[in-house]
């Protein structure tokens, strides 16, 4: 049973009244409801999760309390005083500040100037840094102020937002969805910098669809499900699964493993792969080395921004290798073929944004079928288009994917995340590929269409295909992958059987700590099972 | 206070649909006011713009013979705007097409030359603007320079390189110092349709392409290849579709239809080589592409459109003693309204009365 928190009662007695309040917050984009009479309470000093599924409504939300969106309907009260936010120097003004899940960062600034920029009034960059270093003391937040930003990780640029805002005294900080680009440790750092904001009375609205963490930070949860909040609990007594269902509506299964398939040869073999980088800041591969048997799904992990693109584009063929050997499929080396050679070879792709790369937005189903299947057979007769066979294809993804979907052959923007994701994985599955390179195949998918798509992935391989998962999400890699490799700075490092890794484990070599001696210190440390 | 335009959540097909025709009717009162700015009736600038060559045989008769060129180049137009590259030189691909076709009926000028001629000059024509074409799409894809400004730019080139032909090398000896060629042969001159008539074999050309490039378009692997440059141009190199050959392939083929074009026209209308070989046939025909939504269809209507301004415009000088200029700017009236309508289709117009500053907050 689900424990609610009660609204009113002993502790909100003893506790101050809220700092803000939303009370029947409606929001609607023409028939759209993205918020649907939200009540929502924040106290001083409280860390309080905004917990839901993509596209539950969360971001709509923290818009309006930002001041970026006007609701239809409902009201906003500022310690007990109705406010209507104009804008968002308004909120920042009343102590509200925001740290968005995509940054707003001048690359080729500093720090301090990056500061400077947000700061009202003509403080000198002196004055600005020292301000900086003194609020990184006070909160853990280290950061050197003259460090351009195009050389920091994304731990360290998310420490600029949060500096940014806590210049300005914030009493309510908002952050969204801030671990999705962290590794744990960094992530871990976060969170006592978060605790120590709250000890100091600041309130903080953290908004998040990662179960661990908000169990880990918060003490009040609010879950939104399609625009209503189903729930107001205490993450800590609730079990994680149980939060799940209320997030997505009902049960969701857990991925079998496929027991006792064999491991045939390796079906793809990578040897010194390197990339320079396409743009200025991008990120180059270096000397990639990796080996993927039948029956087998490798995971590669890492932090956003580390090379995974980079990869994918070498691997399918968007950009070519320098040599022929440097990839190969079932033994012919494919290192200078385009990506529809790959495929003719037995090899499927599915990149990580679906709008756009993998699917063409305007396109029906029946047409992005061909996107990827043009080449392989079936399709296309003499250069002519066989537009009948197409959407047949199209349907029997849609049925053997579950894809919902409105109209009998809807244009592919249409679709949620989910089942378009369903519909672009579904497509290189039903082929029956020899190699399958998935970049990031669950990214903002909800947890049902996630499920379906990881047992897919699993299934696959047992059929005795070559899988390689590369994902930021660890708990999805520990679910689906054999072994795990880490990308960092362009390198991957040798994958390790994933029961021999710990989450800890991972997370160090996501930190960059490639070499052995780094692991072999880890080993000692205990966070890494010795094999 | 400020304007934005925000995106409109459905879209319906007959909006679509109407919008060029709004566009057209918008187009037409503002020429209206213009004329009568000009102190002209607008009601009588209307009857010989566009009724009286409507109502005459011999001018409707015209009317296809100058959406002819107009038509061939939009739909080669049509093949680069589809896959979102912009080759504005289009008028300089039709001179270069015009010049190589020429070349030949020059150099067979009073000889025996038989019936291969013509075929040859087409031919020719075709290749000289497909190269002409090529330039800026090599430029682009070897280089990265912007095709945009690259095409434009070799318009001026090959105008000034026919221009220095007719008044150099290729003058006619008898023609009493004027700058233009000798006039062509029977041999190098396309057949008249019919008896007597104003058509030439050329307007077939045109709807031969229109028909080829609808079934190319919309049956086949190549034309599903431009739409998916066009729309998604990341999805196209996940789908295998090499960019660079895309843009060679669609600057080759609107070239060569631009050049043909150009023979066709000289070949087929003027019947020798002078100094203003095209009215801005090649600017015209951008227009032309738009009004008819890129879909060749479309563009054989939005063809006969644009004509009819051409034809109204040289009744105007004569009759109303409007200039021509006024035909360029209604043309440039109406592919304002064309795009502005398109957007309208697709954005809505909302009034900002507040000035919200997102600052750094991403909107």
């Amino acid at each position: 049973m689900i424990e609610m928190v009660p609204r009113e009662g002993d502790r909100a007695a003893a506790a101050p009244p809220p700092l803000v309040s939303l009370r029947g917050i409606t929001k609607r984009f023409g028939t759209l409801t993205a918020n649907d009479h939200v009540d929502l309470d924040i106290h001083p000093g409280e860390i309080h999760a905004l917990l839901g599924e993509n596209g539950a409504g969360k971001s709509t939300l923290v818009k309006i309390l930002y001041g970026l969106l006007e609701p239809s309907d409902g009201a906003i009260l500022w310690q007990g005083e109705p406010v209507a936010l104009q804008g968002p120097q308004q909120a920042r003004a009343l102590g509200i500040g925001m740290v968005f899940q995509h940054f707003s960062l001048f690359e080729n600034l500093t720090v301090a100037e990056n500061v400077a920029v947000a700061m009202p009034g003509d403080l000198p960059i002196a004055a600005i840094t020292e301000r900086i270093a003194a609020v990184g003391e006070e909160y853990g937040l280290v950061l050197d102020p003259g460090r351009f930003v195009w050389t920091l990780s994304a731990g360290e640029r998310q420490r600029i937002e949060i500096v940014r805002c806590l210049l300005q005294n914030p009493r309510l900080l908002v952050l969204d969805e801030p671990t999705s680009v962290l590794t744990p440790q960094e992530a871990e750092r976060l969170f006592v910098t978060l605790e120590k904001l709250a000890a100091d009375g600041c309130a903080i609205l953290y908004i998040s669809h990662r179960l661990e963490e908000v169990r880990r930070l918060c003490r009040t949860a609010t879950i939104l499900r399609a625009g209503k909040v189903v729930a107001t609990i205490d993450p800590r007594s609730v079990r994680a699964r149980e939060i799940a269902a209320l997030m997505v509506g009902v049960e969701i299964g857990e991925v079998k493993a496929v027991p006792g398939h064999a491991m045939g040869p390796e079906r793809l073999v990578v040897k010194g792969l390197s990339l320079p980088p396409e743009e200025p800041h991008g990120q180059s591969l270096r000397e990639v080395a990796l080996g993927v048997r039948g029956g087998e799904v490798l995971g590669i992990a890492g932090v956003a921004g580390n090379g995974q693109g980079e990869l994918f584009a070498a691997l399918s063929g968007e950009r070519l290798a320098a040599a022929a050997d440097a990839v190969r499929i079932d033994g012919t080396a494919v290192g200078l073929l385009d990506v529809t050679s790959r495929r003719r070879l037995g090899a499927a792709f599915v990149p990580e944004e679906r709008l756009g790369h993998g699917a063409v937005p305007d396109h029906r189903l029946g047409e992005n079928a061909l996107l990827s299947r043009h080449g392989t057979g079936g399709l296309v007769a003499r250069g002519f288009i066989l537009a009948d066979a197409a959407r047949k294809l199209a349907f029997r993804i849609v049925d053997t994917f579950d894809v919902r979907k409105e109209g009998p052959d809807p244009r592919a923007r249409t679709l949620s995340g989910g089942n378009l994701q369903k519909f672009v994985v579904g497509r290189e599955i039903l082929r029956e590929p020899a190699v399958l390179v998935v970049n990031q195949p669950t990214w903002g998918v909800d947890a049902g269409a996630a499920t379906v798509i990881r047992q897919a992935l699993v299934d696959l391989a047992a059929r005795g295909s070559a899988v390689i998962v590369i994902s930021q999400d660890l708990d999805e890699l520990f679910e689906v992958a054999d072994r795990i490799a880490v990308i960092h700075a362009g390198q991957v490092s040798e994958p390790r059987p994933t029961r021999e890794l710990t989450r800890e484990a991972v997370g160090l070599l996501m930190t960059g700590a490639l070499d052995e001696s780094a692991l072999k210190a880890a080993e000692e440390a205990g966070v890494v099972h010795a094999s | 206070m400020r304007l934005e335009l925000v995106p409109r959540a459905t879209v319906s097909p007959a909006a679509r649909l109407l919008a060029p025709i709004g566009a057209l009717i918008l187009s037409f009162a503002l020429g209206g006011i213009i004329v009568a700015l000009m102190g002209r009736s607008p009601l009588t600038a209307l009857d010989i713009y566009v009724l009286q060559p409507l109502s005459d045989p011999w001018a409707l008769q015209e009317l296809v013979v100058k959406a002819t060129p107009l038509v061939l180049i939009a739909v080669g137009l049509s093949f680069c705007f589809r896959a979102s590259l912009w080759n504005i030189g289009a008028e300089g691909q039709y001179v270069v097409g015009a010049i190589c076709g020429s070349a030949l009926a020059l150099a067979t000028h009073g000889t025996e030359a038989g019936a291969w001629v013509l075929p040859a000059m087409l031919g020719l024509g075709i290749l000289g603007g497909a190269l002409w074409g090529l330039v800026p799409a090599f430029l682009r894809v070897r280089f990265g320079v912007s095709e945009i400004l690259t095409s434009l730019m070799l318009v001026y080139v090959a105008e000034l390189m026919l221009d220095y032909l007719v008044r150099g090398p290729w003058r006619d000896p008898k023609g009493f110092n004027f700058p233009q060629s000798v006039g062509f042969d029977t041999a190098a001159t396309l057949p008249i349709l019919g008896d007597g008539g104003r058509l030439h074999v050329g307007v077939l050309f045109a709807l031969a392409a229109a028909a080829v490039a609808w079934v190319v378009m919309t049956r086949t692997l190549f034309g599903y290849r431009l739409r998916v440059t066009g729309d998604a141009p990341r999805a196209a190199r996940f789908a295998g579709f090499d960019e660079r050959r895309t843009a060679l392939a669609v600057f080759a083929i609107s070239g060569g239809l631009a050049g043909l074009a150009g023979i066709v026209e000289v070949s087929g209308q003027i019947g020798q080589l002078k100094p203003s070989i095209s009215p801005g046939y090649g600017f015209t025909a951008i227009t032309v592409a738009f009004l008819g939504r890129l879909h060749p269809l479309g563009i054989l209507f939005a063809g006969l459109v644009m004509a009819l301004t051409f034809i109204g415009g040289e009744a105007a000088q004569i009759s109303l003693r409007l200039p021509f200029d006024l035909t360029k700017a209604f043309q440039g009236i109406l592919l304002f309204c064309v795009l502005a309508a398109d957007a309208l289709v697709s954005y809505r117009i909302r009034l900002v009365r507040r000035g919200v500053l997102a600052g750094r907050a991403p909107a």
